[in-house]
């Protein structure tokens, strides 16, 4: 037989009913759904989750309930309050996410406004032309070899053949540097350096064959400044001495650096020409890299880069002269070499479509400041 | 050299169909700089005859002289009566043979001809000048009166030779020979694989005793004098219109038949000739150099002081010609139009003259001539007996001379020049199989005489003085098989090392300044004194110790940069002028300190390696070079714009920009203020870096001088920094070494230090990192504040000071402990006073 639980009270079963916790999640859910805003939901939940909300309260009469009745009613108020704690959950995501749609959206900017708080700075082209030229020589194992501008005249004209008095010395039209004594005579025996060709007899001077070096370089020349001339300009010079070189390294060479110049159809020309420091010598054209000889023929299509000729004239190269060779110790007849050098000025204005040189001398940003960096 | 393609095809048989550009294409091949092909006559279309005229009437009433005439133009005009012909030129008469254009043909321009009324008559056709038949201005500006022989009718297209092609040629200077007809016709020649008629092939008299008298006194400079007579000249004699076409179409004036006679047979032979009337040489003609203080007037009216090493040609009465250059006045030609002298009887000089005594008298008195065009690039020696000869049987045949027996030939002995060479030595330049039989046919075809197998004797022609070497002879052989046809090999250099560090550096400063905002220019390098006055330099500044030229672009600017300022100071100026306000401006480059105490730069010899000390030597006669990077900055460093303020650049970017320099090498830059100019004395910093272990000074920043910024018109607050990179590269110390970095807690302590206001911020930071010892992480100068709170002449920092220890987490007493030392150093070094202690 059983005996009566005395501490049974009916009254407190009652919140245990199981409409009444149905009840209870209900009027949970419908809070919820009413918050309309994070902080109505913050209330909601303080309400129908906190310490004091029914369901709470109901958890606590379980332990109140015959042991018989207390795994049904736990897990009843179980159930609801996981389900409410779910939809808390869900609904605070919801209101989350319509909060974040708003401030994104208010925050806003018009990122089309123009940025030029601190303008940018460039590289004068025919630096980054130079770089980019001797960078073709380097990556084949060269070196990149550097001279004085102010030159003695052994280096610039007698080491490199040029005899006195030859017509030859005339060709180029030079600046003579006075003596330090003041006196304006020319007997100083210094100018400035019409070529990068004496970096040649001071590489060879300075280092053992085999010598395969690239000198870029300032150069001066008695020209006044025009459209197509300056008395400073730049050149970029080439020099392999080794045993059995030939000419046709040298075009072999030439085509290399046209190719990763000016694309892999580029190729090069060359016809005889005379230069004291070369024998044989030869000019060097390259494929108009404009009309690429399409307006070779083509009285539709001029060309103003080549002249409708197909072909740009870049510079001079051949053979190192053996008497070059014998100026700076080096044995003819063991070694041969040649070389090469053409104007960098020449090289932007058609690479680049510049159309008067003084545009590359007169330091106006303008013309610089579209180059950037590297060419 | 001008070449008409008529007179060349005298010499080569050039098939027909050959066009000007067809024989530019050959021999530019061969090595001849063709630079242009000249179309005379182009578009030009008969009936252009002779005419005879017959009958002038003066029309009278207009405002010019006007003629009438009547012409005999054979049965050019299909009816064989006079043509009407209205006619403004005066310089003909009745019965003078001249050129008509009949209506239907066409002038050089697109001139069309026809019958057209003019002056109340209508003129069917046109005498003609030089100038409308486009055979160039030949002095006369009138209509062309023929000579009487040229029948009336005849073409005179075909006469005047008025349509031909012209190659000009840029001879280079060792190709003295293509300085006439015989030599480009020799390269055309071979070029086309076709014989050459030789016109030096001539018969030439053996020299004999009895004509002129000739004396050489300097054979080195004149190693052969052919002197010829010819007499009975008819002085009214001209030209025949064949040469006097074919100088014209050359680019030579026709002057008088025996002048005409030695151009042409210098452009044909490449020889140049002299005349001289017999009747004004004063005894035996002689060859000397020319005696200190002596004077001679030469043809173009010039008085000239000669110079001791001027070869000179000389009678009894001292110098009459510069040989080889030009002759004197006093024994020249005279013209049919002279006056009463007329020259009958003349002395023809063929001689020749060392090419370098030659260039340096052309040099010396700036006088280049055709002839010394020619001996500078050394002439034929052995074309002088032709070339007199041709001269003489031009003058008999054309002006009706005698030549005297007489053949004064004086020549020192000539052997000729050989050179040695292995056969395959052409095939070792050039990279190409060649083989023996072409090198040799290929050498003979440009006038050598070969011997021998395996290595060849090589007897190279007298007008090849530039054939020298193997290489010399490797070129004819390679040139001749075609420059076109060489392979293209890529040769195998040694692994290389890149780019050297300082090169590397270099670049590295380049693009740090360009990226922050500095645009790269490359200024001239070219100052004067104006410049250093206006950057106010003082009288003893190193900067006004110049390399100066002796030959400047402009006498303004006759120095070398001993800075950078003056080239990018104006590169700024130029872009404000064209309202570029807001600058940044870079540039690195060389600058020229000479010392005073550069030596002479000898001329060292070339047959061998000069010696270490001899280098040196050179390398002591030039200026120090040592490349230096600045900056100048004006306008806003930052731009206003929708984000708020922009900032004008300051001294402190400029100084900002020597710490982007160093930091490219990894160097710190120590900053003190200095008084320096051209920069404002109270904002103005010297900068240093440590080159083994000592301070060394590496440039300047700053704001400039007001002063200057007014004398330079610049922008006002202009700013500056100059600096030596080859400083800064000998401040690089070695590989970095990492930073050990610690992963425990930082402590940070802000202190606030009263100072006076003229204790450098520099100095009060370098106490606090001393004295906070090795726990200090870092420190900042976070604030700098003056005012009434702090008291007149003194000012606040504000440093953020940061301690970390690498092993533990620091305890607040040992980092305020830390604090506390470095305060205490900076007041006993600076006086520095803790804010609010």
């Amino acid at each position: 037989m059983s005996a009566p639980n005395k501490s049974y009270d009916p009254v407190e079963v009652e919140a245990l009913k199981p409409e009444e916790i149905e009840r209870m999640r209900d009027e949970a859910f419908a809070a919820f759904a009413a918050a309309g805003d994070l902080d109505a939901l913050a209330q909601a939940k303080t309400a129908h989750t906190g310490g004091t909300s029914p369901l709470s309260l109901a958890n606590r009469e379980i332990g109140a309930l015959p042991p018989q009745a207390k795994a049904e009613a736990g897990k009843r108020v179980g159930q609801a309050r996981g389900a409410v704690s779910k939809a808390l959950a869900a609904r605070q995501a919801e209101l989350e996410a319509e909060r974040d749609a708003r401030v994104l959206v208010e925050e806003a900017v018009d990122v089309t406004l123009p940025y030029d708080r601190t303008p940018a700075g460039a590289r004068h082209p025919l630096t980054t032309i130079m770089e980019r030229v001797a960078d073709v020589f380097v990556a084949m194992g060269y070196e990149v070899a550097e001279g004085p501008e102010a030159e003695a005249e052994w280096f610039n004209f007698d080491a490199l053949n040029f005899v006195p008095d030859h017509p030859a010395r005339q060709m180029q039209d030079t600046f003579f540097v006075q003596g330090a004594d003041g006196a304006r005579n020319d007997e100083s025996g210094v100018v400035l350096r019409t070529h990068t060709s004496p970096v040649q007899a001071r590489s060879l001077l300075d280092r053992e064959p085999p010598v395969y070096v690239v000198c870029p370089g300032r150069v001066y020349r008695t020209d006044e400044l025009d459209a197509t001339h300056t008395p400073v300009f730049h050149q970029i010079e080439l020099l392999a001495v080794d045993e059995g070189l030939t000419m046709a390294d040298l075009k072999g060479t030439l085509d290399h650096m046209v190719q990763a110049l000016f694309g892999p159809d580029m190729k090069t020309r060359l016809r005889p020409n005379f230069f004291p420091f070369t024998e044989p010598s030869a000019e060097m054209d390259m494929v108009c890299y404009v009309c690429r000889g399409a307006s070779v023929g083509n009285p539709d299509r001029p060309c103003r880069t080549c002249g409708s000729e197909g072909w740009i004239e870049l510079g001079g190269c051949g053979m190192v002269n053996p008497k070059v060779l014998i100026a700076c110790g080096v044995d003819p007849q063991k070694y041969s070499g040649f070389a090469f050098g053409f104007g960098i000025e020449r090289m932007l204005m058609f690479r680049h479509n510049v159309e008067d040189m003084r545009d590359m001398v007169e330091g106006d940003v303008r013309f610089t400041r579209p180059f950037g960096m590297e060419i | 050299m001008r070449v008409p393609l008529s007179w060349l095809r005298e010499y080569v048989d050039l098939p027909a169909t050959e066009t000007g550009r067809d024989v530019q294409a050959k021999l530019v091949a061969v090595g001849l700089e063709v630079e242009t092909v000249e179309q005379i006559g182009a578009g030009l279309k008969g009936p252009l005859v002779v005419g005879q005229v017959l009958t002038i009437e003066e029309l009278e009433g207009f405002k010019k002289p006007i003629r009438f005439c009547t012409v005999d133009v054979g049965d050019a005009n299909g009816t064989g009566e006079p043509q009407e012909i209205v006619c403004g030129a005066r310089n003909f008469a009745v019965g003078d043979k001249v050129v008509v254009v009949l209506p239907g043909a066409v002038l050089p321009g697109d001139f069309a001809i026809a019958a057209r009324k003019t002056y109340g008559k209508t003129s069917h056709g046109m005498i003609c000048s030089t100038d409308e038949l486009g055979m160039g201005d030949d002095g006369t500006h009138g209509i062309i009166v023929l000579p009487p022989e040229h029948e009336a009718g005849t073409d005179a297209i075909e006469l005047l030779q008025l349509v031909d092609e012209v190659l000009d040629i840029a001879v280079t200077p060792d190709r003295g020979y293509c300085l006439s007809m015989r030599g480009v016709a020799r390269e055309t020649a071979i070029a086309y694989g076709l014989p050459l008629r030789d016109p030096a092939l001539l018969d030439v008299p053996a020299p004999n005793a009895y004509g002129y008298p000739v004396k050489v006194a300097d054979p080195t400079g004149c190693d052969r004098f052919t002197a010829r007579t010819v007499v009975g000249l008819d002085p009214e004699a001209r030209s025949p219109i064949w040469m006097q076409r074919r100088l014209q179409k050359a680019g030579m004036r026709p002057i008088s038949l025996t002048v005409d006679i030695t151009n042409y047979v210098m452009l044909e032979l490449g020889q140049p000739l002299h005349a001289y009337d017999r009747t004004r040489i004063d005894g035996p003609i002689g060859v000397r150099r020319a005696q200190q203080g002596e004077k001679l007037t030469t043809l173009d009216g010039t008085v000239r002081v000669l110079d001791t090493e001027d070869l000179v040609i000389t009678d009894n009465r001292g110098p009459i010609g510069l040989a080889g250059v030009m002759g004197g006045a006093n024994t020249e030609i005279a013209d049919v139009q002279d006056g009463e002298h007329r020259t009958t009887e003349v002395v023809v000089e063929a001689a020749h003259f060392d090419a370098i005594s030659i260039a340096r008298t052309a040099r010396r008195h700036k006088l280049s001539s055709e002839a010394s065009k020619r001996f500078e690039r050394g002439a034929d020696p052995q074309a002088a007996a032709a070339a007199a000869q041709r001269t003489v049987d031009l003058l008999v045949l054309l002006a009706g001379g005698t030549a005297e027996a007489g053949v004064t030939e004086v020549s020192a002995p000539a052997v000729p020049r050989t050179i040695a060479m292995p056969a395959d030595h052409p095939d070792r330049v050039a990279g190409v199989a060649y083989g023996r039989e072409t090198v040799v046919r290929r050498l003979q075809e440009v006038g050598c005489d070969v011997y021998g197998q395996d290595e060849l004797i090589v007897t190279v022609p007298s007008w090849r003085p530039d054939l020298s070497e193997p290489n010399d002879l490797a070129e004819e052989v390679i040139r001749l098989e075609g420059y076109e046809n060489l392979p293209s090999t890529l040769p195998t250099p040694p692994s290389g090392r890149g780019l050297t560090d300082r090169q590397r550096l270099y670049r590295r400063v380049g693009r740090a300044l360009a990226g922050s905002g500095y645009v790269e220019a490359l200024n001239y390098p070219f100052i004067g004194d104006a410049v250093l006055d206006q950057l106010g330099l003082d009288a003893d500044d190193a900067r006004r110790r110049t390399v100066k030229l002796i030959n400047p672009i402009s006498d303004e600017e006759p120095a070398l940069r001993t800075t950078l300022l003056p080239g990018l100071l104006g590169a700024l100026r130029r872009n404000d002028g064209r309202g570029s306000h807001d600058l940044a401006l870079f540039e690195t480059g060389l600058v020229f300190r000479p010392t005073g105490a550069e030596t002479k730069a000898v001329r060292l010899p070339v047959d061998r390696r000069p010696t270490d000390e001899e280098i040196a030597g050179l390398d002591a006669s030039l200026p120090r070079q040592p490349r230096r990077a600045a900056v100048v900055l004006a306008g806003a460093r930052e731009q206003a714009g929708w984000w708020g303020k922009g900032r004008p650049a300051d001294w402190a970017d400029s100084i900002d920009a020597a710490r982007t320099i160093a930091r490219e090498a990894g160097v710190e830059v120590t900053v003190r203020s200095d008084r320096h100019a051209p920069w404002h004395p109270g904002r103005c910093a010297a900068l240093y870096v440590t080159v083994n272990g000592e301070e060394t000074l590496f440039g300047h920043a700053g704001e400039l001088h007001p002063r200057v910024v007014k004398d330079l018109h610049l922008p006002e607050r202009t700013c500056a920094m100059e600096v030596e990179l080859d400083v800064l590269e000998q401040a690089v110390d070695g590989a970095l070494q990492a930073p050990r970095i610690s992963a425990f807690p930082v402590a940070t302590q802000d202190v606030a230090l009263i100072v006076a206001e003229n204790v450098p911020a520099a100095d009060v930071e370098r106490a606090l990192r001393e004295g906070a010892g090795e726990l200090l992480e870092s420190v900042r100068l976070f604030d700098v504040f003056t005012g009434e709170q702090i008291g007149a002449g003194r000012k606040s920092l504000a440093y953020a000071l940061r301690f970390r220890a690498a092993d533990r987490t620091l305890t607040v007493d040992e980092a305020t402990a830390a604090r506390d030392a470095a305060v205490a150093l900076a007041a006993e070094r600076t006086g520095a006073v803790l804010r609010g202690a």
